[in-house]
């Protein structure tokens, strides 16, 4: 048995060996670190002169950054969705996902926990939680979370790494060469035994379990900041799970985006195939159906009574200042998708992309309108404050930081796959095995 | 006021006020200078600090112009036995702003900052436009409070909400839970003179604001200290603002004082956005019989007053 598949365990290695950028992959880099650095050079200019370079004020006094914050929570999710949720039901499909899922949803809940420091007014303070921590606040409740999340996610990384480190390190390629001190640090420990695999095992079918609820605690506290205060649009006992249906969407239209890339970047056509598309296009229906379910319910609930509270806020979005991108976000962010996704010629990979892209770009806008709007429409009319007050649209270092960490959290991304493998390789060779064993 | 015996007397019985039950207004035009002190003969008791009874000639008691500093526990704590609260009599304000420019004066709030708003209200297209000066409402429920993930913002005994600057992280989240959009935030380094800004911070005081940290109205628990009225209460030349004490039942402008169960039951009080359950600490008398039309208050002069930068 050995012999007969040392042949395809060559290939599939050779395969999928990180490779070196080309120069398509300088240049997507070489735009990334612009990006991080003018957000960098904002950030400086906001600690110089704290926020007052942001465009919120007393009335918004979130903006972009929160909503920016809540968008890399959300798509940080698809981790725990792919990876766990799919291992532990046994379908073996998304294997050569999960890392692209995995390494996905840890970039991006690291960039949730930055940006949520960008915003505050005192950053060196952050020590404050830890001193003077009030558990009652939302805000500790998300600490929590987001932190457990972040470690666990990491070792649901790292651990189904550890044997394609080895094979990392037996590579004589030249490509992987200078990151041998790198594995070797990260794996030196693992041999392969039939015990440390059936550790390993263990470990990550007890982290696929213990991620998910983790995962949807991270997203219901973070819609619960807004819940839990009485403002009209935030108001509302449907918010976690709202908030979780287009968690689960976004990260989903992000894989199908990665799933591309990496496979006309590495050719692996051969590893993701159009099956893959066909399946997460499904997958991607499914769920722009269910958020829009929730949209519905969200917007057309409180539409039908038009509170007093409500009203103006819900008239700013369907025909005010705010419907091109309420429908906007509504159109691209679900109907579109769901209409390319639902035709089987829809679920080609290139179609697939584009939907996918809508996808995440619709559920970019989609944080926006919740967080701005609402703080636009306060209880009390806007008295006695300066003219600018009244409105908001984010200065250009809001805008600088936010794109910066959003080309962060892509640089991790791109570094990682130019260091590990993005599709586990190990895991790809015993999947083989079994299917020419049967 | 010259040197005779009564008036010194007198004197000195208020400044002891001052120090036991506040309420002492008079000014020290009485400065004996070291040698001038003639020792009366008339002898005092007193605690010392280590809890001793001592005796001193009443001629060697001087009145102290500030009372010493409290710690931030103090602070946290409130005044013992006291509930604070406020009326406010809507038919009264006219939108003149001098409660506001008062307290912005005192707090050393910077341009465009505004801790008392005055609203121009009006329920419905057919109900009458009034004027709503609002403050913090000091509420027993307080949302900024619950948010809060450093305690930064706290509720005291006394009834009384207020922020430790140099706790606060700046999250920003107090003012996103807080109804009555009443906090305010320091996006820049306040400006301020440089007596001012070196000043250690105090939360009764709010002074000296803190750069990337939130501020709000604190119901003046320094000038309640000294047993006298807050800013806002004392400026408003048409005694809108009443402040006093739960447990003694009773409110005062300065000018008029009313059993405060009396006044809410007599001119029909109420709390705003009562079905919220926030419970302020803030009631307010209905606009009827109004001293004033509301146009008055339309005065541009007023109005750009109010909306200056
Ligand atoms: S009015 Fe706002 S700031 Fe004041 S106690 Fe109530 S919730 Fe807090
Ligand atoms: S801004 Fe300051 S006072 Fe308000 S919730 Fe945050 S830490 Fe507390």
């Amino acid at each position: 048995m050995e012999n007969s598949t040392s042949i395809t365990s060559e290939i599939i290695t050779n395969d999928l060996l990180p490779q070196k950028f080309g120069k398509l992959g300088m240049i997507w880099t070489g735009v990334l670190i612009a990006f991080c650095l003018v957000g960098a050079f904002a950030y400086y200019l906001q600690l110089k002169n704290c926020l007052s370079v942001t465009a919120m004020r007393d009335y918004v006094s979130w903006g972009i950054y929160i909503s920016n914050f809540v968008f890399f929570v959300a798509i940080s999710l698809v981790g725990s969705l792919i990876t766990a949720v799919f291992r532990l039901a046994n379908v073996k499909w998304s294997t050569p996902l999960t890392r692209i899922a995995e390494i996905i949803a840890v970039s991006a809940i690291l960039f949730a926990s930055l940006i949520i420091i960008v915003d505050m007014g005192r950053p060196e303070r952050l020590f404050n939680l830890f001193l003077y921590g009030r558990l009652k606040s939302p805000i500790m409740w998300d600490v929590i979370v987001i932190g457990t999340y972040l470690f666990l996610s990491l070792l649901l990384l790292y651990f189904p790494l550890l044997p394609d480190l080895k094979i990392l390190m037996g590579s004589r390629k030249g490509s992987t060469k200078k990151y041998n001190k790198l594995y070797h640090f990260l794996g030196s420990f693992w041999k392969g035994g039939r015990l440390q695999n059936m550790l390993n095992k263990r470990a990550v079918n007890v982290l696929c379990v213990t991620i998910i609820p983790v995962a949807f605690c991270i997203h219901t506290v973070t819609s619960w900041l807004f819940a839990t205060t009485y403002r009209p649009g935030w108001d509302s006992t449907n918010f976690g799970a709202y908030f979780i249906s287009g968690a689960f969407l976004v990260g989903a239209g992000g894989v199908l985006i990665a799933m591309y890339i990496f496979r006309k970047a590495y050719n692996l056509e051969k590893y993701i195939t159009e099956k893959h598309f066909d399946k997460m296009g499904r997958i991607v229906v499914l769920l722009a159906l269910l958020y829009l379910y929730f949209n519905v319910n969200e917007y057309l609930v409180p539409a039908f009574k038009m509170k007093k509270s409500e009203d103006a806020h819900l008239t700013q979005l369907f025909a005010g200042d705010y419907a091109p991108i309420f429908w906007f976000a509504i159109l691209a962010g679900m109907i579109i998708p769901i209409l390319i996704l639902i035709f089987k010629k829809g679920r080609k990979p290139l179609p697939a992309l584009i939907a996918g892209i809508l996808v995440v770009v619709g559920a970019w806008f989609k944080r926006y309108l919740i967080v701005t709007p609402t703080l636009l429409h306060p209880f009390l009319p806007m008295t006695d404050v300066p003219e600018n007050y009244k409105h908001y649209f984010p200065s250009w270092q809001e805008w600088a930081i936010a794109m910066g960490s959003l080309a962060g959290a892509l640089l991790i991304i791109t570094f990682f796959a130019r260091v590990f493998p993005i599709i586990p390789i190990q895991e790809t060779i015993n999947e083989q095995h079994e299917t020419t064993a049967k | 006021m010259k040197n005779n015996d009564t008036s010194r007397r007198e004197f000195l019985t208020a400044a002891l006020m001052a120090g036991i039950a506040g309420g002492c207004s008079s000014n020290n035009t009485f400065r004996p200078g070291e040698d001038q002190i003639i020792p009366s003969g008339e002898m005092v008791k007193l605690l010392s600090v280590d809890g001793e009874i001592i005796e001193v000639d009443k001629a060697f008691l001087k009145p102290i112009p500030e009372l010493p500093p409290i710690t931030n526990s103090e602070e946290r704590i409130g005044i013992e036995g006291k509930k604070f609260v406020m009326v406010i009599d809507l038919s009264r304000c006219k939108n003149v702003g001098a409660c506001k420019s008062e307290c912005n004066h005192a707090h050393h709030l910077n341009p465009g900052q505004n801790w008392i708003k005055i609203h121009a209200m009006q329920e419905a297209e057919h109900t009458a436009p009034y004027w709503e000066p609002a403050t913090c409402m000091h509420c027993d429920e307080p949302p900024c409070v619950k948010v809060c993930p450093v305690d930064a913002t706290f509720k005291r005994m006394d009834g009384i909400v207020l922020i430790d600057s140099d706790r606060c992280i700046g999250c920003r989240f107090c003012m996103a839970a807080c109804p009555y959009s009443t906090r305010v935030f320091n996006w820049q380094e306040p400006v301020a003179e440089k007596e001012i800004a070196t000043q250690h911070y105090s939360c009764e005081t709010s002074v000296p604001q803190k750069i990337g940290t939130v501020s709000k109205c604190d119901f003046c628990p320094d000038m309640a200290r000294k047993g006298e009225l807050p800013h806002c209460v004392s400026a408003c030349p048409n005694g809108v603002f009443f402040f006093g004490d739960m447990n003694e039942d009773s409110v005062t402008n300065g000018a008029e004082t009313f059993r405060f169960s009396d006044l809410i039951k007599d001119k029909a009080g109420y709390r705003l956005m009562e079905d919220l359950g926030t419970k302020p600490r803030v009631y307010y008398l209905p606009p009827v019989n109004r001293n004033f039309p509301f146009e008055t208050g339309l005065k541009t002069d007023t109005i750009e007053k109010n909306n200056a930068k």
